[in-house]
C-alpha cells in the first residue's frame, strides 16, 4: 500500500516536467520516447516486476541485496562455526548438502563452496549493489531534480540480468560437486582446468563465470545508465559544483564500473573459453593435475588472469565504498547541522580515488610471481591513495567539529562508518609495503583489512542510507529505538569480529583454510571461537533491522515530507519547481527563520544563483 | 546515546593500543637475516598509523560525546589552508613509508642470491611440495614431464639412466637448510598456483606453474619450521605443508648424506 502511495506520489511531480522535454529535435525526441518510462497505468506486472520506473528497480535491488546479505551472512555462520568448532555436527547441513556434509560435518571442498559464494554474493550482490544500484536508482534523479533515469528500460533490464546472475550462481549448489572453490578470485589454472582440479570445479565453476558475466554486463549498463543521467538530466541551475556529495559518489563509482567490469567480462570470457574451447589464455603448457598429463594447451600464463581481475577489482572495492562515503558526507552535514567540511575537496578526493584505484591493482601480486620493480612502483602508487581517502576522514571530522550533533539511527551509522573506515583502512598502510606484505599477504591480517574497510564501512553506510532514506522510499519513518540497539550491537560486534583478526594475521594465521590442522596455529583456536561466538552474536543483531524494515514498512510513523530538515532535492515538496539555487549543504545559514535552506528555494532577490539557473535553462533548450 | 558510543569508542581504542602493546599476540619469533626489515618497517607502520588511529577515534569521540551546545553551528564551509597541509603531511608521511620499505624489498628481490648459496628446487602440487638437492655435481639432472609420476617416487620426472647428471640429485619431503649461509630457492608448480610461507622466515612467494620463480634467504637460528601453502589451491589447501629443518652446516651434510643414501 505504502509503495503504491509513495510510487504515485512521485510520478505525479514527475510528469509535470515530463512536457517541455518531450519538444526536443527529432533525435532526442524518439530516443525519448522509446526511453520514457511508461506513466500509463499499467498491470501488476508491468508496475512492480518488470518495472521501467526507476523507483521500483531501485527497491528491487535493494530487496536482491537483502536477500544476498542474508544468505551470504548465513554461510558466514556455517563457516566461523566449522573453524571454530571443525569436529562438531552441525544439525541440518546434510539435508542442505548430503556430499557436502555427510552427517552434518562439513567437507573442506564445501567450506572453499561455502567462502567462494559468500565473497561473491557480498562483493557482487550486496556491496556492489544495494549501495549504487539499490539508493543511487531511487535517490539520484530526485537529487539531480531529474524526472526519471536516462534509460528505463535498459534499467528494467540491467536489474533482471543482475537476479539471472544472481540465480546462476545459487543454482551451482544444486549440480554435482557444488558451487565453485576457487574463491571469489577464480584464479586459474586451478579455475581453468574443469573437475579434475577438484570438486566445484566442473559445472560449478562454469555457472559461476556465467554468473559473474552476467552480472558484468548488468553492471556496465547500469553505469551507462547512472553517468547519462548525471550529465543530461540535472535541473536546471544543479550544476555539477552544487550536486550534493551522494550524487557525485554515484557518479563516479559508475564510471568505475563502465570500465573496471568491461575488463572482468573480457577475463571472464577468456576464461571460459579456456575452460570449453581449448584457448590458453591463463594455462601453461606442461601441467601434470593429479597424476594425469594436460594436452593441448601452451603459452598461458595464470598471472595474466591475476592483472585483468586486480584491474577489475581493485575499482571494484572502491565502487562498493565510495557510495558510502557519499552517504556519510551527506548525513554527517544534514545532522551536525553544518555544512560538508571543504566540500569541493570532498568532490576531488572522490573524484582522485576512482582515477587513482585504476593504479593500484598490483599491490594485490606482490608476492603473485610478477616484477618486483614494477611491485614497488605499485606500492607507492598505493599510498598516494591513501591521502584522499584521509583528506576525506579530515573533512568528516571538520564537518563534526563544533556541529550541532542529532544522533538518529541514520547519523549513528555514519559515525560508525567513520570509526570502521579509519579502522580497517590504517591496515591498508602496511599491506601497501612490500616487505611487510609478504609477511601478511594471504594471512587473516587482509581479512580484517578488507571486512573492515569495504566489508563493514560499506555496511555500515547501507544501513544509514536505510534509516536515513527509508521515510523517502516507503513513506514511513524505521523505529528509531530498536534502530539504536541495532546499531550498538553491529558496531561492538564488528569491532568484536574483525579487530582480532589483525592478530591472528600477525601470528601468521593463513586465510580460506578450511580447518586449522597445523600445529603453530592450535593456541590461536581460542581466539578463534571467539571470533566466531561475536560474528554469531554480529549475525543475530541483523534480525532487529531485518524486523525494523518489515515492520515499519506496515506499521511505522507516517513521515512527514522532509522528517530530517535536509537541504537536498530529494525531499523537496514533490511537484514543486525543481530549479536549484544553491550548493547542497546550507546548514546553519545565518539570517534564516530555519537552521536550513533547500536547493530549490529561490532567493529573495534576484541573485546570481537564479540567472545562473535562468542560464543552464536556456543551455539546455539551446542544446536539444 | 551519544556518551555510550563515544565510550564505546573510547573503549575499543584503549583495548586495540594495549593489545597491540602487551603483545598478547604477536609475530613468530624472526630466523632469518631479511626479517628484522620486515619486522622494523612494521614497528616504524605501525607507531605512524596508531598515532593517526588514536588521534582520529578519539577526536571522532570527543565530537560525539561532549555536551551538545545550544543555538546554530557555525556556518563553516571549509578551512583550504589546513586542508592542503594535512594532504601535504599525511601524503609526504605515507609516501615516506613506502620509499622506506625499499631497503628491504631490495634485499628480498633486487639482490640475486650470493654465489656461495645451496640452490634447491621445489616443486608443489595438490598438495604437497617437494625439494631436490642437485647432489656432489652441483648441476640439476634434466626433467621429464612424462617420467613424473608420484606412485614411483619419481616426483621431479628424473631419468638417471639416461642423464648422468640426475644421477646424484637428491629428493627429499622435508627442505633441510643450513643455519647462516645463504638459500636459493627455486619455486616450480606442476599443476596450480601454490605458494611458499614460513611466518619464521618473513618470505612468502606464489609458486606459479609455467614458470621459475627464485628466492633467497638466510636463516639464523637452527630448529623446526613448517612451510605452508597460502595460495587457495584446491580441497587439500588448508593440510598442504612441509617440514622445514635448520640445521649447522655440519649436521646439515650428514643429514643430506642420509638423504642421499635412501635414494
Amino acid at each position: 500500500m505504502a509503495a503504491r502511495q509513495v510510487t504515485a506520489r512521485w510520478t505525479g511531480g514527475n510528469r509535470t516536467r515530463l512536457a517541455p522535454q518531450s519538444v526536443r529535435s527529432s533525435d532526442v525526441a524518439k530516443a525519448s520516447s522509446e526511453s520514457v518510462a511508461p506513466q500509463v497505468a499499467r498491470g501488476f506486472w508491468r508496475k512492480y516486476v518488470f518495472s521501467t520506473d526507476h523507483q521500483i528497480i531501485g527497491r528491487q535491488y535493494y530487496f536482491l541485496a537483502l536477500f544476498a546479505a542474508l544468505v551470504a551472512m548465513f554461510l558466514s555462520w556455517l563457516m566461523r562455526v566449522h573453524l571454530a568448532w571443525p569436529r562438531l555436527a552441525i544439525p541440518g547441513l546434510s539435508a542442505l548438502s548430503a556430499s557436502g556434509a555427510p552427517a552434518g560435518l562439513m567437507t573442506p571442498e564445501y567450506y572453499l563452496s561455502l567462502l567462494t559464494v559468500h565473497g561473491t554474493l557480498m562483493i557482487f550482490f550486496v556491496l556492489t549493489t544495494a549501495p549504487q544500484a539499490g539508493f543511487g536508482n531511487c535517490l539520484l534523479p530526485a537529487q539531480l531534480g531529474a524526472e526519471r533515469m536516462a534509460f528505463p528500460r535498459l534499467n528494467m533490464l540491467s536489474f533482471w540480468l543482475t537476479f539471472t546472475s544472481l540465480g546462476v550462481l545459487l543454482a551451482s549448489f544444486l549440480v554435482r560437486g557444488g558451487p565453485a572453490i576457487s574463491g571469489w578470485t577464480a584464479y586459474p589454472p586451478l579455475s581453468a582446468l574443469g573437475s579434475i582440479t577438484g570438486p566445484g570445479e566442473g559445472l560449478g565453476q562454469s555457472l559461476w563465470i556465467i554468473s559473474i558475466a552476467l552480472f558484468c554486463v548488468a553492471s556496465l549498463l547500469g553505469a551507462l545508465n547512472f553517468i547519462t543521467t548525471t550529465l543530461d538530466l540535472r535541473a536546471p541551475g544543479m550544476t555539477l559544483m552544487r550536486m550534493p556529495l551522494t550524487a557525485w559518489a554515484w557518479f563516479v563509482t559508475a564510471i568505475l564500473m563502465l570500465l573496471s567490469f568491461a575488463v572482468l567480462l573480457a577475463a571472464c570470457v577468456l576464461l571460459m573459453l579456456d575452460r570449453v574451447a581449448g584457448t590458453s589464455f591463463f594455462v601453461p603448457s606442461g601441467l601434470i593435475v593429479s597424476g594425469q598429463m594436460i594436452h593441448g594447451h601452451a603459452g598461458g600464463s595464470p598471472l595474466l588472469w591475476e592483472h585483468l581481475f586486480w584491474f577489475f577489482g581493485h575499482p571494484e572495492v572502491y565502487i562498493a565504498i565510495l557510495p558510502a562515503m557519499g552517504v556519510t558526507s551527506h548525513l554527517l552535514s544534514c545532522f551536525a547541522r553544518k555544512p560538508v567540511f571543504g566540500y569541493r575537496a570532498m568532490v576531488w578526493a572522490t573524484i582522485a580515488i576512482g582515477f587513482l584505484g585504476f593504479l593500484v591493482w598490483g599491490h594485490h601480486m606482490f608476492v603473485s610471481g610478477m616484477n618486483p620493480y614494477s611491485a614497488f612502483a605499485f606500492a607507492v602508487l598505493t599510498v598516494i591513495i591513501a591521502v584522499p581517502s584521509a583528506v576525506k576522514t579530515f573533512n568528516w571530522l571538520g564537518t563534526l567539529w563544533g556541529g550541532r550533533l542529532r544522533l538518529t539511527t541514520a547519523m549513528l551509522f555514519a559515525l560508525g562508518f567513520v570509526s570502521i573506515f579509519v579502522s580497517g583502512g590504517l591496515s591498508g598502510i602496511f599491506l601497501a609495503e612490500p616487505p611487510v606484505d609478504v609477511q601478511l599477504h594471504a594471512t587473516y591480517f587482509v581479512v580484517a583489512h578488507f571486512h573492515l574497510v569495504m566489508g563493514m564501512a560499506a555496511m555500515f553506510g547501507i544501513f544509514s542510507g536505510t534509516y536515513f532514506w527509508f521515510p523517502k522510499m516507503f513513506g514511513r519513518m524505521m523505529n528509531e529505538t530498536l534502530g539504536k540497539i541495532h546499531f550498538i550491537l553491529t558496531f561492538v560486534g564488528a569491532y568484536c569480529v574483525f579487530m582480532p583478526m589483525y592478530f591472528l594475521g600477525m601470528a601468521g594465521n593463513v586465510r580460506r583454510y578450511a580447518q586449522f590442522v597445523d600445529p603453530y596455529l592450535q593456541p590461536l583456536m581460542p581466539l578463534q571461537r571467539f571470533i566466531t561466538v561475536a560474528a554469531l552474536g554480529l549475525g543475530a543483531a541483523q534480525f532487529l533491522f531485518i524486523f525494523n524494515l518489515f515492520w515499519s514498512l506496515f506499521g511505522g510513523k507516517k513521515a512527514g515530507e522532509n522528517p530530517w530538515q535536509a537541504t537536498t532535492l530529494e525531499w523537496a515538496t514533490p511537484g514543486a519547481a525543481r530549479a536549484v539555487y544553491r550548493g547542497p549543504y546550507e546548514y546553519a545559514v545565518a539570517g534564516q527563520e530555519q537552521d536550513f535552506v533547500m536547493q530549490n528555494a529561490p532567493d529573495a532577490g534576484p541573485s546570481r544563483a537564479r540567472k545562473e539557473a535562468a542560464d543552464d535553462n536556456a543551455d539546455q533548450i539551446s542544446n536539444a | 546515546m551519544g556518551k555510550l558510543l563515544a565510550f564505546t569508542m573510547v573503549a575499543a581504542t584503549v583495548a586495540t593500543v594495549v593489545l597491540f602493546w602487551r603483545r598478547v599476540w604477536w609475530f613468530p619469533p624472526n630466523i632469518s637475516t631479511v626479517g628484522a626489515g620486515v619486522d622494523g618497517d612494521f614497528r616504524l607502520t605501525l607507531w605512524v598509523t596508531g598515532i593517526l588511529f588514536v588521534a582520529a577515534q578519539l577526536i571522532l569521540a570527543y565530537c560525539i560525546g561532549r555536551r551538545p551546545k545550544a543555538g546554530r553551528a557555525r556556518y563553516l564551509t571549509g578551512n583550504l589552508r589546513m586542508e592542503v597541509a594535512w594532504a601535504v603531511v599525511a601524503g609526504a608521511t605515507f609516501i615516506g613509508l613506502a620509499l622506506h620499505s625499499y631497503r628491504t624489498w631490495a634485499r628480498m628481490y633486487f639482490i640475486g642470491a650470493p654465489p656461495n648459496a645451496v640452490k634447491i628446487q621445489v616443486e608443489a602440487e595438490q598438495f604437497a611440495y617437494w625439494f631436490r638437492y642437485p647432489g656432489p655435481d652441483g648441476v640439476f639432472g634434466p626433467m621429464h614431464l612424462r617420467l613424473i609420476n608420484d606412485a614411483t617416487g619419481n616426483y621431479f620426472g628424473l631419468d638417471p639412466a639416461r642423464d648422468p647428471t640426475s644421477r646424484d640429485d637428491i629428493v627429499t619431503a622435508t627442505l633441510g637448510i643450513p643455519v647462516d649461509r645463504p638459500v636459493e630457492l627455486l619455486l616450480m608448480s606442476r599443476d596450480v598456483i601454490h605458494s611458499f610461507y614460513v611466518p619464521e622466515l618473513r618470505i612468502q612467494q606464489d609458486i606459479v606453474p609455467g614458470m621459475v620463480i627464485p628466492i633467497h634467504f638466510t636463516a639464523t637460528r637452527t630448529g623446526n619450521y613448517e612451510i605452508v601453502c597460502t595460495q587457495l589451491c584446491g580441497l587439500g589447501h588448508y593440510a598442504m605443508r612441509a617440514p622445514l629443518k635448520v640445521m649447522t652446516e655440519a649436521k646439515f651434510k650428514q643429514w643430506l648424506a642420509r638423504q642421499a643414501a635412501e635414494q
